[in-house]
């Protein structure tokens, strides 16, 4: 599965639950906390993000950013990472 | 916005573009305005065209839309975006020019500068946000408010002894010969999003080829306006909005109105 994670902009976020509505994998909830503003925002409640975006896309504050693990060059066999 | 460093084996595949500003967005949870804004700002990094856009704000919930673009913005008085949109782009008609207006703006009190921009054929994008409210000054009735829909001003429903029908402005611009496309959007879901992209996509293009108004209309919700939360909202877009104002194009260069 590939899989993917998301930040979220706690102090931009409304907590509105569209990306909650929009996630597939069903892995982001609300939090405890609240932010400045006095909403309880978004965060990832569950490691099964794929990074499939929805919840970006469908972001009205533009909070959301999401990165996805690369997928694994064929042929080259498993990648190193080199420590700097 | 500070992001954390990319991890090990993680790439960045979707980030806020940067033609939008840091200034977070005053609109409510929920607003279809910010999808839209973010959409339109995306659309017009990736093309390229940041610094040869020139947006008109209108008066409604999105008047403060030139806080959030990091373009060139010019303010309109209510309802008369595109006739100051029309006046920029036969100045400079170089520049990409677009016009962004609510239901209120455009389909009433800008009734008359719509048709007439449409009609000329000016060569300008309308972005037309219907959520059939007047969302800022508290909810009451629009034009396009639906038959029965409660609102501060028809407590009791819309009737149409008394109100009328909805307008659905979006037909009838595309019956005027000056319209090039014409489409109707909405913002409330991931596939949503990603059409409505493709029709700003769409709309740019015919303007940086000179072929005449583009006109896309989203159909968005109103959380506040509709007292409903904004998951709720989108339910009842869904089941309400849409079966008077359906999604689709209706006038591609490909399939002219007859």
């Amino acid at each position: 599965m590939i899989r993917g994670k998301v930040t979220i902009a706690e102090e931009i976020c409304k907590g509105c639950e569209l990306c909650i509505t929009a996630c597939p994998q069903e892995s982001l909830g609300l939090s405890d906390k609240i932010n400045l503003k006095g909403y309880r925002y978004a965060v990832l409640i569950q490691d099964n993000c794929t990074g499939c975006i929805n919840c970006a896309l469908v972001c009205p504050d533009a909070a959301i950013t999401v990165y996805r693990q690369k997928k694994p060059v064929k042929g080259v066999g498993p990648q190193v990472q080199i420590a700097a | 916005m500070d992001l954390p460093p990319i991890t090990n084996g993680f790439e960045l595949v979707y980030q806020k573009p940067q033609t939008l500003t840091e200034t977070p967005m005053h609109y409510c949870p929920g607003c279809g305005h910010g999808v839209v804004h973010r959409v339109l700002m995306e659309v017009i990094d990736e093309m390229g065209l940041q610094d040869r856009t020139i947006g008109v704000a209108p008066v409604g919930c999105s008047v403060f839309a030139y806080e959030y673009m990091n373009i060139d913005v010019q303010e309109a008085a209510h309802g008369r975006a595109s006739a100051v949109a029309t006046g920029i782009k036969r100045v400079l008609p170089d520049r990409v020019v677009f016009s962004y207006q609510g239901d209120g703006d455009l389909a009433a009190i800008g009734t008359a500068e719509t048709i007439h921009t449409v009609n000329r054929g000016e060569n300008i994008l309308m972005l037309f946000i219907n959520n059939g409210v007047y969302g800022m000054t508290g909810g009451q009735m629009a034009p396009t408010t639906l038959l029965g829909m409660k609102t501060t001003t028809s407590p009791y429903g819309r009737e149409t002894s008394l109100a009328g029908y909805p307008l659905k402005i979006t037909e009838l611009l595309a019956q005027l010969p000056g319209s090039y496309y014409v489409t109707r959007q909405a913002a409330h879901t991931a596939a949503a999003v990603r059409k409505l992209k493709k029709a700003v996509q769409l709309s740019l293009q015919y303007q940086l080829l000179n072929k005449g108004t583009c006109f896309i209309e989203v159909v968005s919700n109103c959380p506040s306006g509709w007292k409903m939360t904004p998951t709720e909202s989108n339910k009842w877009l869904e089941a309400n909005m849409f079966p008077i104002y359906p999604l689709g194009d209706l006038k591609t260069p490909a399939q002219p109105m007859n």
